[in-house]
């Protein structure tokens, strides 16, 4: 057993690339659940739709990075008008799996052999962030205490935090404005709401805009850290993560999902590489190395599961905070 | 829970095959264009490495060969040793290059004339029509099952394909490891998911009703407990797809330009006979119509001397049953394997929501109408888009009509 690895590891991931995607991708969502209290399960659509109109605008067509960015973000604002224009004038669990259809439908169309040329099919498409690492300002990795990043990794993740740090200072902004409390008096009375006057639905759709755009972002470094955006790296599973970072955390407070994100990430990282050391090292006998991975999934269920019942109101959260009225 | 989880645990412990070794295996079956097993037929397995083993096909026409592990191969047929008059459907493609990823690869070269063209479209449509019934039968089972579910409690349960997928695996089990005889195996497995469903009411949900927990809360935990379930069924059976070994090749017969396995036809009649059975205990038993009370108002019901949770037990143990039947029936012609309920769950919900949610009869004619619409597609959307097609007519159905064919129409916002 290498401790040393296991918390090297644990310490660099939880603060790493994957953190910052399921941080991203964990604001959304609470502006999203937590503030509005839609049930997004279709997160991973969003961060789909927008690596891939980066992917496709660099890759396929040729095009600027930075032209590639806007047009992720402008798919993400369709997506969001697409999903919700139908549904959120439903109950909320029509919404649950309208979304969880949406983001299978842009998983299933993306790897289809029919739109290779375009999408790449299941291999996706790659090498198209170039114009980003030329920006790069860092001249080598960073390597202090148990933190090791390589050159391009600390540049994209110093890019990530900057921008967790911007989405939450813009949703703590947004939520303490006016516009931010009828968000929250939707979640809290819908009817008491819709009967001072205000238009429920639009504001339904520009919360659920905001949201999708935030967690896109998480899209856009998920591709970026690896050059290559593969449609089953987007499935479903991409959201029940952000979902268990987001209520770990704490939903409808500022800081939730990013606190959630780390610590979820954390807990992760260091169950698995602690798990796969006592296989490698003989400690554990009764499982394989493939097994291992799967455990990871036991824990985010059961996680999500006993949060649900136990805490819903996480780390950091308040009951009276809650889109859904946990005695 | 706990206590359930480590029964469960315990059971599929006790029933998992042996761990899997490190190599791996390639195999396949040579069938003629008739569908007869030809014996004697030689491949040669081969990789860059040096690795290089020949086998033989038997007299079922079955062969496999151990290969080291992962990695990519070739698998070469030698046609010399094909009989007089049989041909590959491609005779160019006499070489395959393939890459093992799980335990096991199964390779095919077809024979004879490619009839995928030959057909007229109206054959097609006719056979696409029949397949697309059978799906729908299995997506209403499953359909069926959740809806009363919703019906009753109000809980919208995404963790009810994991209890398809039980099922088909626990047939699996029996059928494969402890060698029973199919109808016994699927018996028995549509005892485990009863007992598995009861179990999960009263383990579960009946807790967390108990807590007042509210039902957004839950539907998250049918989410996390979904995942749950998957990834132990995972960890258990590994991720190939697996057939029954029993009828496991068996040929189809042709009536008139369909053809259907009589596995199948056995299968969808008893399927068909099931859902008859259900929506007749539903509309006119004491237990059935106290359900259809709950579903109505709850509080009343139990005002009215309705024993709400003992009847909430039956229901969820009476969908559990049917979504078992889903699952077996669906494994008879796909294969059975971990995710198999997870990958028909939005099609049931698309399903239900297309026949009315809470409306027994509507998930029905929702499930039959989406089953055949899917197959149907494929005549002019590709084949792997068919779920697209069918996801996005849920959602224009909720645009144009939410409370669905059959459903009463509900106010909200």
């Amino acid at each position: 057993m290498d401790f040393n690895l296991i918390i090297n590891q644990a310490v660099t991931q939880g603060l790493g690339v994957q953190a910052v995607i399921f941080a991203l991708a964990a604001i959304g969502l609470n502006v999203h659940f937590g503030y509005t209290g839609l049930l997004n399960f279709g997160q991973a659509g969003f961060l789909a739709v927008a690596a891939y109109g980066l992917g496709v605008t660099v890759a396929t067509l040729g095009l600027s990075f930075w032209l590639g960015i806007a047009v992720g973000l402008l798919a993400a604002v369709v997506f969001a008008l697409l999903l919700g224009i139908p549904t959120l004038r439903l109950r909320a669990d029509y919404l649950a799996i309208v979304t969880i259809a949406a983001a299978e439908i842009i998983r299933l169309t993306a790897r289809s052999v029919t739109l290779r040329d375009i999408f790449g099919g299941s291999d996706g498409l790659n090498r198209f962030a170039n114009d980003f690492y030329a920006l790069n300002p860092f001249g080598s990795g960073l390597a202090a205490g148990p933190l090791t990043f390589s050159r391009n990794d600390l540049f994209v993740v110093v890019v990530g935090w900057v921008l967790v740090a911007l989405s939450c200072v813009l949703v703590f902004l947004a939520m303490r404005s006016p516009w931010g409390r009828v968000l929250k008096g939707i979640r809290e009375d819908e009817d008491a709401v819709r009967s001072l006057g205000k238009n429920v639905y639009s504001y339904k759709l520009q919360a659920l805009v905001l949201g999708g755009v935030l967690g896109c972002l998480g899209g856009f470094i998920f591709s970026v850290s690896s050059q290559s955006v593969q449609p089953d790296n987007y499935s479903t599973d991409l959201t029940f993560f952000a979902w268990a970072a987001l209520i770990l955390g704490g939903a409808a407070r500022v800081l939730g999902p990013v606190v959630g994100a780390i610590v979820f990430w954390f807990l992760l990282v260091l169950f698995d590489v602690a798990l796969s050391e006592a296989v490698r090292s003989g400690l554990i006998t009764f499982i394989d190395g493939t097994q291992v991975g799967q455990i990871r999934f036991w824990i985010l269920g059961a996680s999500l599961m006993l949060l649900m019942i136990f805490r819903p109101q996480g780390i950091l959260g308040d009951k009276r905070e809650l889109a859904f009225d946990v005695k | 829970m706990a206590l359930l989880g480590v029964i469960a645990a315990g059971l599929l412990l006790l029933l998992s095959p042996a761990a899997q070794a490190a190599g791996g295996t390639i195999n396949g079956t040579m069938l003629d264009p008739e569908g007869e097993p030809i014996a004697g037929v030689v491949f040669q397995v081969s990789d860059e490495a040096g690795f290089a083993e020949t086998a033989e096909s038997g007299p079922d026409g079955k062969w496999s060969v151990e290969v080291p592990g992962s990695g990519p191969y070739t698998v070469v047929i030698d046609t010399g040793t094909l009989p007089e008059g049989v041909t590959l459907t491609d005779p160019e493609k006499t070489t395959l290059t393939i890459s093992l990823l799980s335990a096991k690869r199964t390779v095919s070269f077809p024979t004879g004339e490619d009839t995928g063209s030959s057909e007229s479209t109206l054959d097609r449509f006719l056979q696409l029509s029949v397949d697309g019934l059978v799906f729908g039968l299995v997506i209403a089972l499953a359909g069926v099952g959740l809806s009363m579910i919703f019906g009753t409690t109000g809980l919208t349960n995404f963790s009810h394909g994991e209890l398809v997928t039980l099922g088909a695996l626990s047939t699996l089990v029996f059928n494969n490891f402890l060698g029973l005889p199919f109808i016994v195996a699927a018996a028995l497995a549509l005892v485990v998911s009863a007992v598995f469903g009861s179990l999960q009411d009263r383990a579960l949900w009946r807790q967390l009703r108990k807590r007042g927990v509210s039902l957004i809360a839950m539907l998250v935990v049918s989410i996390g407990f979904g995942i749950l379930l998957r990834y132990v069924y995972l960890f258990f059976f590994g991720g190939s797809t697996q057939q029954y070994a029993s009828y496991s090749g068996q040929a189809g017969i042709a009536i008139g330009p369909v053809d259907i396995t009589p596995k199948v036809l056995v299968g969808s009649s008893v399927a068909i006979t099931a859902i008859i059975v259900t929506l007749l205990w539903l509309g006119f038993s004491r237990t059935g119509k106290a359900s259809r009370a709950i579903a109505d108002n709850p509080a009343l019901a139990s005002a009215s001397g309705i024993n709400v949770e003992r009847v909430i037990n039956v229901v969820w143990t009476v969908g559990a049953t049917l979504a078992g039947l889903a699952g077996i029936l669906y494994s008879l012609s796909v294969g059975v394997n971990w995710y198999e309920g997870f990958q028909i769950l939005l099609l049931v919900f698309a399903s239900v929501i297309l026949g009315g949610l809470g409306t027994t009869v509507g998930a029905l004619v929702g499930a039959l109408v989406v089953g055949v619409l899917i197959q149907v597609s494929t005549l002019v959307v590709p084949t792997e888009l068919k779920t697209v097609g069918a996801l996005f007519i849920m959602i224009i159905i909720l645009l144009v009509r939410p409370q669905g064919l059959l459903g009463r129409a509900e106010r909200v916002g």
